[in-house]
């Protein structure tokens, strides 16, 4: 496909803003810049061409089966877009005057109100603009808990070898060493390794529950228990939360803080890799320590992001759950879960899962005997579904699986589609088994086959030559 | 209550059989009795979507939407052309994950390679990466990129704005690095303190240009000052002045950063917004965030990849120097499209406006004789001013639905005129305020 | 067995001293398991290095591996042709030096080539 820059003809333009009607005021030789961006010149129809032909290479929720595990690509309700759209939310300026903005900051208590009530929280913040952003704001907290107490000691931050790698990254960033733990055989916490870990260097652990292979920690009060026991305050990382909703808290479990991913949990959509919004919840004695906007609410604090956050992100995940309610937020979930384990048996009988029991609203399977057999990897195999037209799942995670692929339907998947996916999956294996090149070659239906990544991290080209 | 399951409650109950199970809580049987939910929780009932609309937009009625917007401060109202709110809109566009599978994601990936093109192309850098945050951890990240072992002090300019200052102070808070600040002196950067404090243990010096009173900065003195003392510099940029302005990559800078909510994103009450991030080709691994690169497939057709991966949190872990990973590629997507529309042309035309609307309506408001300019140095499209009566006329204005700058301290206002205020009505805001001084 | 002067650390590094300099480099095994070296991420000279501790590390396209110093020391030379050609280290093994450490004051308990290869055959 061509690049916007070589679709550039000069002098093509569209005509946006009227003649200037004041003196033309010039910038002083020295401040200027010496030539004009190289920027493409395109008319209007180019523009909308070039754009359409992008879209024609992107695969969307809208576009088919998306069973990314562990993110949660449910259905994005359009009416959220719409009212996220409204020039009554998008017009208004952050700085407005507090009469104002009264409906911007209903939408913010309100989705606040609602999402204490859901995680168990008692004070909330929508500074964080991301998952990962949202750990980071967590973990902060704990941090300042800690300094605040003059508790200097507790330099170390518990992390389970499944969790995402934004949890150990996360504590790296707020200055903490990370002490990994194994996770048990089951892939939940091993309590053994969890008690030999705490001690009074521990801030604090980061937790995924349902965990990253899609169970429910059964110790999970034990856990939070013993980490409490030892001085240390629970992190939630709320990645997960989509199994859960309306059937039990995290706050209830025993967790201190938490992030919730509107972007997964709460149906706004992933944008291509964001905007999301990392809303994130404590309970009381933290809610000293969230952080404030320095221009809009004053005084000390710290500060993850200007201004609110991501608002409009907020209001569409507000429109979402009052849109659900109180019966069909836990529904949502428990449907998730039910689609995730409906998928998991009929998936079965083509490839081992990695733990065979009920799941949560994700499940990995394990691919190592198939590519002991066949030397087709679990790479192999998610490119060919790309050629039956579903998307990949999550590969090669978590870490504690080998030749991982990690499910997660959602609940918008009726069960038509679910039984068509475990055809899909049957067929894959078998074209495996009768030709196994046909799936290291694989996609053969894309537009593009697999790229050269050694080439692009080796020599990498990151801009367009102009 | 509105849902969207594909399924009804027959075929779910049929689901739950086939899976050898009799009851939603078996689904749940790992979570313990006394922590499992039996009882809903305290929300309100669900809505049709026709109710759901109404009680929204009764919400946003709540709100004012002013007719002129003189207030800037790190938001900024510009004119989006209409394109520009439409393609990012395509459902494709909206609801794709991460392009983490290059093959189905290649017009994303074309997308920000683009975009990543034009931000070096407007800040005259070599590398960019496919956007973070907003420009405040932008800053942040900025500044954390350049600390090493042997330096890890920051200072940024107290002329930068205070969400800045505050988001690069939270970040070094988190790492146990110091952050100072360097005094301003007339609405700038004050030089000579900043020499005295470029110690050997200063990492980077972080100043915005224009600065948070829209002041230009010293930017050659201020670079030459921190590359003398072993510093890296920080230049925060405000995108559509670089239509106009040296840019970071001319002045020698070593990392630019920026909000770039005024490249076709609306103001949203703050967000989602778009922090965007280039560097020398030197520091390019250093770099935070998702970077995509050109290379080739199989065949030998132009492929576009997530590339320097193992730069990243979900390879490197603790030791990756960002956990950041989404990032907000959709308005990486609609600043590359704003830049399409607008051009080369059309880009420094709104800059010229900017600059000179901005300039009319300081020199008109000095002109009544009650208002001041306590700056002299060159500005862009903010300027402040000194009154006695700051809040009358603040008031006055509000009353006519226009939304006057920013109030600050000391009886000052931070302006904003971007190309969307008319002669006719700067003319009106001027008149209002003589009303005020009359 | 080629490289009988070369001794081996158990995290795969080669070492082998020339005028008066330790050189490290990684073995044909540790290259085999990386894969396609993309970046070789290097200390600066003056750095001191600890024996059975990091000094920098080599990025293949998804993973990113460690490089422990076999010796303790400071840093005399880095080879900077690797920034350029990281796939030497893939091609050419025992012919990419990494680093030139001088002042070596403690070396980790090291290999012969042939215990290393024995060593190796465990690992698989």
């Amino acid at each position: 496909m061509k690049l916007v820059f070589e679709k550039s003809m000069p002098g093509h333009a569209s005509v946006i803003l009227p003649p200037l009607d004041v003196e033309k005021k010039a910038l002083p030789e020295n401040l200027s810049r010496g030539r004009l961006p190289r920027l493409p010149e395109l008319s209007e129809t180019e523009v909308s061409r070039h754009y359409t032909e992008l879209v024609h290479e992107v695969y969307g929720v809208n576009s088919g089966f998306y069973p990314l595990g562990s993110c949660t690509m449910k259905y994005n309700p359009r009416i959220d877009e719409e009212i996220a759209a409204l020039p009554s939310f998008t017009g208004i300026h952050p700085l407005a005057p507090q009469e104002a903005t009264e409906g911007c900051r209903k939408v913010l208590e309100e989705a606040a109100d609602l999402l204490e009530e859901i995680s168990g929280m008692d004070a909330m913040t929508f500074q964080p603009a991301a998952g990962a952003h949202g750990e980071f704001t967590g973990v902060l907290l704990i941090k300042q808990y800690h300094d605040a107490r003059g508790d200097e000691k507790r330099r170390k931050i518990i992390v389970p070898d499944s969790a995402h790698g934004t949890n150990p990254a996360t504590a790296a960033m707020c200055g903490y060493e990370v002490v990994n733990i194994a996770s048990a055989p089951d892939g939940c916490v091993d309590l053994d390794a969890l008690k030999a870990a705490l001690g009074e260097d521990t801030a604090g652990l980061m937790l995924t529950n349902p965990n990253t292979v899609g169970l429910f920690d059964p110790n999970i009060l034990e856990i939070t228990r013993l980490v409490h026991e030892a001085g240390g305050l629970c992190y939630y990382d709320g990645a997960n939360l989509n199994a859960i909703m309306g059937h039990v808290r995290p706050g209830d479990m025993g967790f201190d803080c938490v992030h919730m991913n509107l972007h997964k949990t709460f149906a706004t959509p992933h944008g291509g890799g964001g905007p999301g919004a990392g809303a994130v919840g404590c309970k009381a004695f933290l809610a000293p320590y969230l952080p404030k906007s320095a221009l809009m609410d004053g005084g000390e604090g710290i500060q993850v992001r200007g201004f609110a956050g991501n608002f409009l992100v907020v209001l569409k995940a507000l429109t979402y759950i009052l849109t659900l309610g109180k019966e069909g937020i836990p529904q949502a979930s428990e449907t998730a879960v039910l689609n995730a384990n409906y998928l998991m048996k009929g998936v079965k009988e083509v490839f081992t899962p990695a733990f065979d029991r009920i799941c949560m609203h994700e499940f990995v399977l394990d691919l190592s005997d198939y590519k002991k057999a066949t030397g087709v990897s679990a790479l192999d195999v998610a490119k060919r579904l790309i050629d039956y037209g579903i998307h990949p799942p999550t590969m090669y995670f978590p870490l504690i699986v080998h030749e991982a692929l990690m499910l997660e339907p959602t609940e918008t998947e009726s069960r038509e589609t679910l039984d068509q996916v475990a055809e899909i999956f049957r067929k894959v294996k078998e074209d495996g088994i009768r030709e196994p090149e046909l799936l290291h070659t694989a996609p053969h239906n894309a537009t593009i086959g697999r790229p050269d990544e050694v080439a692009a991290a080796r020599n990498p080209i990151l801009k367009a030559e102009l | 209550m509105g849902h969207y399951l594909p399924s009804t409650e027959k075929e779910r109950a049929e689901m739950l059989k086939a899976i050898g199970l009799n009851s939603v809580r078996e689904l749940y049987r790992d979570v313990p009795d006394c922590v499992y939910r039996e009882q809903p929780l305290n929300l309100p009932e669900g809505k049709s979507e026709m109710e759901i609309s109404a009680c929204l937009k009764q919400l946003g009625e709540m709100n004012k939407q002013y007719r002129l917007i003189l207030c800037g401060a790190g938001a900024y109202d510009h004119y989006i052309p209409s394109i520009v709110k439409y393609i990012p809109a395509k459902e494709e566009f909206l609801t794709a994950y991460t392009p983490y599978q290059a093959e189905i994601s290649q017009g994303i990936l074309q997308s920000i390679f683009e975009y990543q093109t034009m931000i070096c192309e407007l800040t005259g850098m070599d590398v960019s990466n496919a956007s973070v945050y907003d420009g405040a951890t932008a800053a942040a990240e900025g500044c954390t990129m350049c600390r090493s072992k042997k330096r890890s002090v920051t200072l940024v300019s107290a002329a930068a704005h205070p969400d800045v200052i505050a988001t690069i102070r939270t970040y070094c808070y988190g790492v146990n690095a110091e952050m100072k600040l360097v005094p301003a002196k007339d609405g700038a950067t004050d030089l000579n303190a900043l020499k005295e404090m470029l110690t050997q243990d200063v990492a980077s010096v972080y100043f915005a240009q224009p600065n948070f009173f829209g002041l230009f900065e010293d930017a050659e003195g201020i670079i030459a000052a921190a590359h003398d003392a072993g510093a890296m510099v920080v230049m925060g940029c405000n995108p559509i002045a670089l239509g106009l302005m040296k840019t970071p990559g001319e002045l020698g800078a070593d990392v630019a950063v920026g909000e770039g909510q005024p490249l076709g994103m609306p103001l949203s009450y703050g967000g989602p917004y778009l922090g965007f991030m280039a560097t020398t080709k030197k520091n390019m691994r250093s770099l935070p965030g998702r970077i995509v690169g050109e290379t080739k497939d199989a065949a030998g057709n132009r492929a576009f990849v997530l590339s320097l991966q193992a730069r990243e949190q979900h390879i490197r872990r603790e030791k990756a120097s960002s956990n950041i990973c989404s990032n907000e590629a959709l308005c990486a997507l609609t600043a590359g499209l704003y830049l399409t529309v607008m051009g080369p042309n059309g880009l420094q035309e709104t800059a010229q406006q900017c600059l000179s609307k901005a300039h009319y309506l300081a020199e008109e408001l000095e002109k009544t004789g009650g208002v001041k300019l306590p700056y002299t140095g060159e500005f862009f499209h903010e300027f402040v001013t000194v009154q006695p009566q700051r809040d009358e006329i603040l008031k006055k204005l509000e009353e006519a639905g226009i939304l006057g700058g920013l109030p600050l301290g000391e009886d000052r206002i931070l302006w904003c005129v971007t190309e969307k205020a008319s002669k006719k009505e700067l003319d009106e805001v001027v008149r209002l305020v003589k009303e005020v001084l009359a | 067995m080629e490289h009988l002067d070369y001794q081996f650390s158990r995290s795969h590094e080669w070492l082998k001293e020339e005028d008066g300099l330790m050189i490290v480099g990684i073995s044909d095994f540790a290259q085999n398991a990386l894969g396609d070296v993309v970046f070789v991420n290097l200390p600066d000279v003056g750095d001191e290095v600890t024996a059975g501790e990091a000094f920098g590390d080599v990025e293949s396209v998804k993973a990113v591996s460690d490089l422990i110093s076999p010796v303790t020391g400071v840093v005399a030379e880095v080879n900077e042709e690797l920034l350029d050609s990281p796939e030497l280290l893939n091609s050419d093994p025992y012919g990419s030096w990494i680093i030139k450490v001088e002042n070596v004051t403690d070396t980790e308990e090291l290999l012969s080539a042939a215990a290393y290869e024995a060593f190796c055959e465990t690992e698989e």
